[in-house]
This record gives structure tokens, sequence and C-alpha cells, in this order.
């Protein structure tokens, strides 16, 4: 029985259960004239018995899959000859993806060895088997469950407070579910990363200057090792987000500054969208255009002044990386900068002070927090920004300040790493979580410290 | 004159004298302010102007008129129109047959290679499906316009300069030679370029479409939409309505907060070892890709959603509570309805992101060469945004304009994506004075 078919079935009983339960709370008291003396509408009586009917039943079916699978792969393993079961651990993970592959039909069944087919015919009929009982079983407890819930309906149950409360625990899992995937980062980046500083120690990770990630295949190879110092990725992230900023600040301050200070209204509605669809064009176009435009313009330029930039810059990705922010660095800088009260400005004014002399030396200093907090969100924006990088910024882990040269950042080490086939037991895969673990401690540090100054600043003119 | 009013002259001296400098200074500030502006400007309209002028050519394809010959001798020397017959005869030899008969001085095996490989490979399925489809054909002679290769296409747009030398562009003399000959003859000819929205991507440049990166694009979306609106409106209705001011409802706060600030490529470490490595769910399957948006997205749907809720006065609350409604009831009934169109916009906007991501896509396996268009969530299959990585990253020529016209339908959709936003924020927000 499919399991699909399964769940239909389950919520069209639920939805009978529904209208039984609704007209039974209504005959209870003698027909709709007496309605008044349920405790609840008859429709929340439906509601009870419905979740009670399909809520059960679902669970059951969900925790019978997930357990099922495992059981069944155990008694297929146990039905194979005893040769087969005591393969070591590898050739048994490659057994298995044998059956499974001929299960799923990727593998045609003539080609597979006959031990294979024989354990997939006892597969399919096993899961078969399971499924069948899973199902019959889900819906035996729906029906069962169900009309427990209906002969328990009496006029002074208290069905809707019931079906409030479910409701507001359906909504409190909704919520938890953004924490669960916190936890999920945390746990799963945590996780393996560990696994990699088995191989190497933080302390080479962390401070180590070469990169080359490459694993040799075998033990007497030259450079077999691999090196995993992160310096070079750390530096070069660093590099790419400065440029990046230096492009973006200024140019988002100083707009926010004439937009919120200067710009009519007119003004200010047709440029603010207009530079805002600068924040609304995917990195991956960023990344092409740094790349196929950027890039050449920056070396032809770079030639005519008498200077070598390599086709793959830092330049290049950090200044295209500068005008993505540009709306992020000058939005923020707008709230902060229209949040300061209009009563500082009218002082300064009464002084006499000029419009840019108030706004240099009097809100500029008020709303600073405010725009500092900003600024640290977007470099932890540009820190993890990953697209423009991968695309035009290169893979060579060169330890330099020098703009002009090809660097890498932890992002692209990341996304190459990762990037094709992936055993988890090599340490170059595994070193994609560390920078992953590096890369999360970071921006979440900057995010922490620039929500705290943004918030502590908004409360201070609110 | 007193000594007073002595001082007051030299103070109105010295502010007269200021007063210009400070002007300038004022003058000068609000230029910088401008300057920025049509910076930030003009950065928009060099990358919309590069990437149209770019990409606006591959919404075109050359196409090329042969005289085919559908000879039986070549496709069906027994005459038994059996369909197996005909589909594994060898079209490409039909296609060789009718260019040699059009180019009988060509000699020679490097030009003879040049000259076959003007014609796309697509030629060769497309005469068979005509043939399967209508076997009468054969023996029969016929015009049919065939797909340019890459290289003939880009010459033939005007991409390629042919006062460069031979060895510095992709075509030969004898090539271009030959499209001048078919374009005075009227047999060459640009047409709307229908395959690139209806196959999928191609290794030929001139073959590879979009259907099957915006299929996938579709179904990861349909996933990410079904699972982070329900549960991002449900999310912000319990913080917003019915969590109790606590600890706990603080660390909720502070990690929607973060969350929504983490990079996004954190998001696809975790799709691959939590949902790949420890669920064991496929690899590069929208089911996945969608999960990872989801997850990426409801964030932004939950602040957009408290945001609204928040909006809505709480005389409208206290009405329902007054008329004896539970709180269930008020917000379900009263409060819900009244936010929903800035929930709506939100995760709008939300999907809009998850549209134009693809970091996370990268790490769980969404940059595999699929030419299929996928039809299900457990398909193989890539989105609109990675394939215009893969073709970033591809060498040939041609793939330039098809990665910019890819570009501008990934715009396109974005720009819909958010006129809708905009349409629903202005039609159906109410602003409560």
């Amino acid at each position: 029985m499919h399991s699909s078919t399964v769940v239909v079935v389950i919520l069209l009983l639920a939805s009978a259960a529904y209208q039984w339960a609704k007209s039974r709370s209504i005959s209870l008291v003698g027909g709709t004239r007496g309605v008044r003396n349920l405790h609840s509408l008859p429709a929340y009586y439906g509601m009870y018995v419905a979740l009670w009917c399909a809520l059960p039943a679902l669970a059951l079916l969900g925790l019978w899959h997930l357990l099922g699978d495992r059981v069944v792969l155990q008694l297929v393993l146990a039905q194979m000859p005893t040769a087969f079961q005591q393969l070591p651990a590898d050739q048994a993970g490659l057994l298995l993806n044998d059956i499974r592959n001929v299960v799923s039909g990727a593998v045609p069944m003539e080609t597979a060895r006959p031990e294979v087919v024989m354990a997939a015919h006892h597969w399919q009929t096993l899961s078969g088997q399971s499924n069948l009982a899973g199902g019959l079983l889900a819906l035996c407890v729906a029906v069962l469950v169900g009309s427990l819930a209906v002969r328990s309906i009496k006029p002074d149950l208290r069905a809707r407070n019931r079906v409030e409360s479910a409701a507001e625990w359906a909504l409190l899992a909704c919520s938890g579910v953004a924490v669960l995937t916190t936890i999920g980062i945390v746990v799963s980046v945590l996780y393996e990363a560990i696994h990699f500083f088995h191989f190497v120690s933080p302390i080479d990770f962390l401070f180590g200057t070469t990169w080359s990630p490459q694993m040799a295949m075998r033990a007497d190879q030259v450079g077999s090792s691999g090196a995993f110092g992160a310096v070079p990725l750390f530096t070069g992230t660093l590099l790419i987000a400065s440029i990046a900023l230096v492009v973006s600040v200024p140019i988002g301050l100083f707009s926010a500054i004439f937009l919120a200070e200067y710009a009519a209204r007119g003004v200010r509605t047709v440029v603010k969208p207009l530079l805002e669809i600068l924040a609304g064009i995917p990195t991956v176009v960023y990344g092409f255009f740094a790349a196929m435009t950027v890039g050449p313009l920056l070396r032809t330029v770079g030639e005519s002044f008498g200077l070598t930039v390599a086709s793959e810059s830092a330049l290049s990705a950090g200044l295209v990386m500068g005008v993505m922010i540009i709306p992020f660095v000058s939005s923020l800088a707008d709230d902060m900068i229209t949040a300061v009260p209009q009563s500082l400005r009218d002082g300064a004014y009464a002084l006499g002070a000029t419009r840019s002399e108030t706004i240099r030396n009097v809100v500029l200093p008020a709303a600073l927090p405010g725009i500092v907090g900003g600024v640290l969100l977007a470099a932890s924006r540009a820190i993890g920004e990953t697209m423009i990088v991968v695309m035009a910024a290169g893979l060579s882990a060169n330890l330099t300040a020098n703009p002009f040269e090809a660097v890498t950042t932890v992002t692209v080490q990341i996304a190459t790493l990762l990037v094709g086939d992936s055993e988890f037991d090599s340490p170059k895969t595994l070193a994609a979580f560390a920078l992953g673990l590096v890369l999360f401690l970071a921006t979440l540090g900057l995010n922490i410290v620039a929500l705290k100054v943004v918030r502590k600043y908004r409360e201070q003119y609110d | 004159m007193t000594k007073t009013a002595m001082a007051m002259t030299t103070t109105q001296a010295r502010v007269a004298a200021s007063l210009r400098r400070r002007y300038a200074a004022e003058m000068r500030f609000r230029a910088y302010g401008i300057l920025a502006i049509c910076i930030g400007l003009a950065f928009v309209a060099f990358l919309f102007t590069s990437i149209i002028s770019k990409g606006y050519t591959s919404f075109q394809q050359t196409y090329i008129a042969l005289d085919i010959d559908y000879s039986a001798e070549l496709i069906d020397p027994e005459g038994t129109r059996a369909a197996q017959t005909l589909q594994a005869a060898d079209y490409e030899a039909v296609i060789k047959a009718s260019l040699k008969e059009q180019f009988p001085e060509v000699e020679g095996r490097a030009s003879l290679r040049h000259l076959y490989g003007m014609i796309s490979n697509a030629g060769e399925q497309l005469l068979r499906d005509r043939v399967v489809a209508k076997p009468s054909l054969i023996g029969t002679h016929e015009r049919v316009w065939l797909l340019a290769d890459d290289h003939v296409d880009t010459f033939f747009k005007g991409q390629i300069d042919r006062k460069l030398p031979e060895s510095d562009r992709p075509i030969s003399d004898e090539e271009i030679v030959w499209v001048d000959q078919w374009k005075a003859q009227h047999r060459a000819e640009l047409r709307f370029n229908t395959a690139f929205f209806t196959t999928g991507d191609s290794r030929e440049p001139e073959q590879a479409g979009v259907a099957g990166a915006l299929a996938g694009s579709a179904l990861t979306l349909l996933v990410t939409l079904l699972l982070s609106f329900p549960i991002g409106v449900a999310a912000a209705i319990y913080l917003e309505e019915f969590a109790p001011r606590n600890v706990w409802t603080d660390i909720i706060e502070v990690n929607i907060n973060n969350l929504a600030a983490v990079p996004s490529i954190v998001f696809g470490l975790l799709g691959l070892a939590m949902f790949i490595q420890f669920f064991g769910m496929p690899r590069s399957a929208p089911l996945v890709g969608g999960l990872v948006l989801s997850l990426m997205t409801l964030p932004t749907i939950i602040i957009a959603g408290r945001a609204s809720l928040k909006a809505v006065p709480p005389s409208i609350r206290e009405a329902a509570l007054g008329m004896g409604a539970s709180r269930v009831q008020m917000v379900a009934h009263h409060v819900l309805p009244l936010a929903l169109p800035g929930m709506l916009t939100g995760t709008i906007i939300g999907m809009a992101r998850a549209l134009g991501e693809s970091a996370p896509l990268l790490m769980i396996g969404m940059v595999a060469f699929i030419v299929d268009v996928p039809h299900s969530l457990s398909d193989p299959s890539t989105v609109l945004p990675v394939q215009i990585y893969l073709w970033a990253r591809s060498p040939e020529r041609a793939f330039v304009e098809r990665t910019s016209g890819a570009i501008m339908v990934l715009l396109g959709f974005l720009l819909v994506m958010n006129a809708v936003a905009v349409i629903l924020r202005n039609r159906f927000e109410r602003r409560w004075s």
C-alpha cells in the first residue's frame, strides 16, 4: 500500500469523523434548538474528533516509515549468505548500495550479481509487507481512536478549549522550527568540524599559512599530506570584504544622507526603489557581471597604467560586491538618519548652522551607533557572500594584500571542496565544514553585536 | 563708536567672511550626495545595459535552409519502412549529402569537416522525427530549416569580427564564404529561439535551453512555498499574539533575527550534512533544495509576518475579545485576515530571494549537468541561477549569450514577482490612522 494513499484515506476518515461528530453533538442535545446547551459550537466537536482521528494515525505512520526501513534492512542482511555478513564495513556498504540500486531500478536486474538480485527481491517483498502492515495499522488506529473520541462527546465536553490548545501547540511548534534550524546548523557543522580536527589540529588550521587541500590517492605521492592552513583564506576574505566596504560605505552613506535630508519627496520616491533594484538582483548575476565585464575592464584599465591585474582579481570581486551592498548600507543608514528626532536638527538650525553642518555635527553623531551597526551587518554579508567570489575571485590561495592579485575566500573553498562527489571521511570534504564553522561563528558574532547596537540605538529615540 | 559695537562689527565681519566658505562647504556636501546617488544609479544602468546588450541576441537563433533529399538508399535501403529502421537510419549522412550537393566544389577532409560542422547535430533529430512521423517523405525532396552550429550562429549575429586573422576566430575563411552565400540566397536567417524555452541543458550551445532549469526552479519554489508560508505565518502568529514574555520567547526572537543574517552557504552545509547525509534524501533533488531554501526564507517570512500583525491596531483585538471571542477566534477571524496581505507581500519577496539563490544549492548537488526536464520532486534537476552559473563557466563563446539570456529570463521573473508584491501592498494593505 502506498503511503500517500494511506494519508489520503486517513484525511478522508478525519473529514467523515468531523461530520459524524458534529451531527452527534447536535443530536445529543436534541436538535439545533438545543445547541445552546452544548459547551462549544458543534463544529468544535467535529474538529476535536477529527484531530483525534488523524493525528495519532499520521504520527504512527511517520514513525513506522522512519523505523521500518532499518528493520527491513536488518532482515534482508540476516537472510544473506553468511559470507556476506562477515564482510568488512566498507565492502558491506558497497554491497548495500548495489542492492539499493537494483531495488530502485537504477541498475537492471540482469547485470547484477545473483546474491544481490535475491536480496533485492527479498527487500522488495519485505518492504511491501511492511508498508501494508503499517498502512493497515494506521487506518485501524484512525478508526479506533476516532470512534472512541466520538463516544466521549458530551454536552459539557470543553471541545473548543481542547481544539484551541492543540492549535496553540501547533503554532508553538512552528516557531520552534527556527530554533531547530539553528541547532541543526550548529550540530551538523560542529560534528563534521570536530571530525576534521581529528585529522588536522585546530592550531594548524587556524594559523597555518599554506592551503592546498588536495589529498593524494596513494600514500607515497609527493605532497601527499595536503595542507590545511586557512590563513590565506581569511586574509583573502577580509581583503575582498574590505574592498567591498570601501566602495559601499561612502556611496551608501552619502546617498542615504542626500535622500533623507536633501532630496525632494518626488526624487526620493523615484531614486530609492531604483537603488534598491541592486539589492534584488541575484548574486549569480553579479558574479557573471564581475567575471565577464568588470574583470576584463579592470585588466585593460590596469594595463594602460602599466599595472598587471589578474583577470580574476580581488579588486573586481570586491568592487562588484560593494555595488551589491550599497542599497543595504543606504537603506539601513536611511532608517537611522530618519530616526534622529527633528528637535535636534531644529536646535542646530536655531544656532545658525547650515544644513551640512547640522548633518555632520549633529545628525551623524547621533545616528552613528546605528550606522556602525548597519556597517557591521554589511560586513557580515560581504564575508558570507559566495557566488560573486566563486565566479570572479579564483581559487589560488595567495597570502597577499595586493588587490590586483587573485585571492580565494572561505566561501569559495567551501563551495569548491564540496561540489562534486563527497566522501565524508576525507579531510578534504570535512575541511569545508571546519571553514563553515569559522564562517558561521564570525558572521554570528558580527550579527549579534550589530543587532544589539542597532536595537539599543532604536530604543534611545523611541 | 562704542567698544561693544566695534566687537559686533568684527564678529559680523568674521561671520560674513566665513559664510562664503561655509556655503561652499554646504554645496560640496550636497554635491557628494548627488554624486553618490549618480554612481549608484550608474551601476544599475551599467549592469543592465551590459547584460541586455550581451543577452538579447539569445532569443534569436540562426537557421539555415537545406534542400534535403530523403533518399531511400540512405534511410531505408530495404524499403521495409519499419519504424525501427527509420529510427536507426543515418540522418547525418542525409544532411551531409545535401550539403555536398549544394557545394560540390568542396574537397579535402578539413574543408568537408568544416562544411559538415556548419549544421548543428540537432538537425538529425529533426529529420528523424519528420521521417518517422511521415514515412511517405522518403524519396521526396523538401526544403528544411535546420539549426546552425553555434559558431556559425555567433558569426551570423555579427559577434565575430571578420577582419580578424583566421587563426584568431572560431570560424574559418571558407565558412564565412559559405555563410555569405547562404545569406545572399536567403537561405540563412534569424528566427525566434523557441528551443531556448522548450529544451533542457546541452553541451551544444545552440541546443541549450532553460526549460529544465525553469521546471527545477518551479518545483523547488513549490516546496519552499508549501513549507515556509504556513510555518512562517504560524510562527509569526505565535510570537506576536500568544507567546508569553519569557526567556524562551526571547531566545526564539534573537535566534530568528540572527538566522536571517546567516550566510546562505551555511544553509547548504546544513542541507548536505542533515538531509542528504543523515536522512539519506536524494542528491540534486528539488525536494532537498526546497527544504534548504524554506529554512533560509523562513526568517524573512516570520519577520514580515510579525510586522504586518503589529500593524493591526489593538482596538480590533479588544473589540473581538469584548464580544466574547476566544484568543484563537480573535486571531483567526479578525487579526489574520487583516494582516494577510502584508504577510503575502513578505512571502513573495522571500520567494523572489529564494528564486535567485544558488550558493546553498551548489552544496546539495544541484549543479549536475542535467539534460532532461524534471517532472517530480525527486528527479535530479537544477535551477535557473545555478544554470546561469554553469553556463558562465562554459568555455564556448556562444554560452556567454545564453548566460545573459538566462539572466534576462531570471530578472524577468523577479520583476514580475516584485511587481505583484508591490501591487498587493498598494491594493490590500490598509493604513490605520
